[in-house]
């Protein structure tokens, strides 16, 4: 099978502290793919390399079946790849439009510098019709925006540029019971659009209600990739805490509670 | 009419915006006012010639220093960038102490010269990683030094005729450097504005992680607008020199502290991501105002620097708590 993400033998080390060891990871084309782990576990430092915002110290990258040299952010994008971050990485100065676009204007006139800024509104303005979302203009500045509509700024963002690999880390932490079931339902439409979709979350009944697998990490190191329609929560947090060689506590004593 | 509770609201805050977004024009209005009546002479066609003139050099300046502080940074070198190469340049035309090379060849060297001495800025603060407010202090030093050294004391003089046009010319009744200042705008409002460069020196200055994160390079950017800089100072030293005629360690000391007022008060946040090329000119009205309309009214320098000084203050007040109001909006939202 031909995967959308394939990440062969990826080891990071920061100082002396190593958070990822030797960890493989396979995304299929078009599903989504729910990354868990406990704090640490080395989630966000793998989908950063995989987004070029972190360099691997080791290990191999392909998209679609195609080894790729990711070094920056630009690079990944290239690659068709967004990653749409816990802080959401957007400018509080900058209106939506703005937002959706910088990096990678619309531009016009013979020396291509010149911002489309008409074509950008537009364009912006057809997004938030797209996803359906509570924007009521792309004039609006961010700033003044709650959490889930500056999600789907975010959102907006990724599929204004096409991209075909999305990388969500905790999309829904900051949002109320609504906002982030009105998300989970967006991330489904995302799917149905043909988007791989990979969703780091502490919250994992949202990714046992939308994603199709989930792959968990322990300290760095690949413990398992489930299917979804196969797994219970205890499975999951199971691997979580115990890891695949469960060699810790009993599950029973296991608390649910900060996993929401 | 009956007094409504909610009308009365919406007029106090529409008030309220108004204050907040027109700040800097309703202080330009009232220095304008307070100077005509008590400045004998303030509003007369040569006085305001004059006055436009006096601040081109500093708007030139104010220009470039916006697109660092735009993108979250601070240039504290200009002055001591345009004393270097203002005596670099008389140096360099200067037939009495110089070589007497040709000033249309000796002037792009300048030019370019004042935009290498900005990219330094941007290099240096890369490299060092510090903040560039200290990166500048540093270089603002060296800068200045290396002008004393080059000059080793002496007035340089000698300058050619055609050099005076450029400082002291005109074009019909409008003075050269009006002129210059006008295109220097114009050019730098295009590409703050309406350029995909601007666009991102607006993002690195509002959030520049996430301009990283979305593929900025960080660093390239740094040293363009660092150059940018340079490269306006280097047109404000031309200006400048032909106006004085006369190479001086003390052309341009300090401009770059009129030029960092006019741009707080013209709404160029010191944190980075805002202002307007108009807002910047209304901030360097209000500054040119206060010295014209000081001068006029006979106050002694130091008064016009205490003035000044309280000015900077006040404006970089005003700055911190445009902030402090939009993140407790912010909180409000969350």
């Amino acid at each position: 099978m031909e995967y959308a993400v394939e990440m062969k033998g990826i080891c990071k080390s920061f100082g002396g502290v190593q958070a990822l060891k030797n960890v493989d990871m396979e995304l299929r084309q078009g599903e989504i793919m729910g990354i868990v782990g406990d704090n640490g576990a080395g989630k966000s430092t793998l989908m950063k390399i995989l987004s070029g915002a972190y360099q691997a110290d080791k290990g191999e990258i392909f998209i679609f079946g195609n080894q790729a040299e990711i070094h920056n952010p630009l690079d990944a994008f290239k690659q068709g790849i967004s990653m749409i971050y816990q802080d959401l990485a957007l400018f509080n100065n900058l209106d939506v439009a703005r937002n959706i676009f910088v990096g990678r204007e619309l531009v016009r006139g013979p020396l291509g510098i010149t911002l489309a800024k008409k074509d950008m509104y537009r364009r912006a303005e057809e997004l938030i019709k797209d996803l359906r979302v509570d924007i009521k203009s792309p004039r609006l500045n961010v700033a003044r925006m709650s959490g889930g509509q500056r999600q789907m700024v975010a959102c907006a963002r990724a599929i204004a540029f096409q991209s075909k690999i999305m990388i969500m880390d905790e999309p829904t932490a900051a949002l109320g019971v609504t906002e982030a079931n009105k998300l989970l339902g967006l991330i489904k439409n995302l799917k149905d659009l043909g988007l791989s979709i990979l969703l780091i979350t502490q919250r994992i009944p949202d990714i046992l209600a939308i994603a199709d697998r989930v792959f968990v990490l322990k300290g760095g190191v690949r413990q398992d990739i489930l299917n979804v329609k196969d797994t219970t929560l205890d499975d999951v947090v199971f691997l979580i805490v115990k890891g695949k060689d469960g060699n810790s506590k009993k599950v029973d004593d296991i608390e649910y509670k900060s996993f929401g | 009419m009956e007094n409504n509770p909610s009308l009365s609201k919406n007029l106090s805050w529409k008030i309220g915006h108004i204050i907040r977004n027109y700040t800097p024009l309703l202080i330009l209005l009232a220095a304008i006012v307070i100077f005509s009546i008590i400045a004998p002479n303030f509003t007369t066609f040569n006085n305001i010639r004059l006055l436009v003139r006096q601040i081109s050099f500093v708007t030139i300046s104010a220009v470039g220093l916006m697109f660092v502080m735009v993108a979250g940074g601070i240039d504290l070198s200009i002055g001591s960038q345009i004393i270097l190469t203002n005596i670099v340049l008389s140096l360099m035309i200067s037939s009495t102490y110089g070589l007497g090379i040709d000033p249309l060849i000796a002037i792009p060297i300048c030019i370019a010269m004042g935009t290498i001495l900005g990219m330094m800025n941007g290099i240096l603060s890369n490299i060092l990683k510090v903040h560039p407010l200290i990166v500048t202090l540093g270089t603002a030093y060296i800068y200045r030094g290396l002008g004393y050294i080059i000059a080793g004391g002496r007035n340089i003089d000698g300058l050619p005729d055609s050099f005076r046009v450029y400082g002291q010319g005109y074009v019909g009744p409008v003075p050269v450097p009006i002129i210059i200042m006008i295109f220097v705008a114009i050019v730098g409002a295009y590409f703050l504005h309406n350029t995909n460069f601007g666009s991102r020196v607006y993002a690195m200055g509002g959030n520049q992680e996430a301009a990283h994160l979305v593929g900025i390079n960080i660093k390239r950017m740094k040293v363009i607008v660092f150059a940018i800089g340079g490269l306006a100072s280097g047109i404000a030293s031309v200006l400048l020199l032909s106006r004085v005629f006369n190479g001086q360690v003390t052309t341009g000391a300090g401009i770059e502290f009129d030029a960092l007022t006019a741009a707080l008060l013209g709404g160029v946040s010191f944190a980075g991501g805002e202002g307007t090329i108009l807002g910047l000119i209304t901030g360097v009205m209000i500054i040119g105002v206060l010295n014209n309309g000081m001068q006029l009214f006979g106050l002694q320098d130091f008064y016009q620097n205490l003035v000044k000084g309280a000015l900077l203050l006040a404006a970089v007040g005003y700055d911190q708590y445009q902030k402090s109001r939009r993140a407790k909006e912010m909180l409000a939202i969350a």
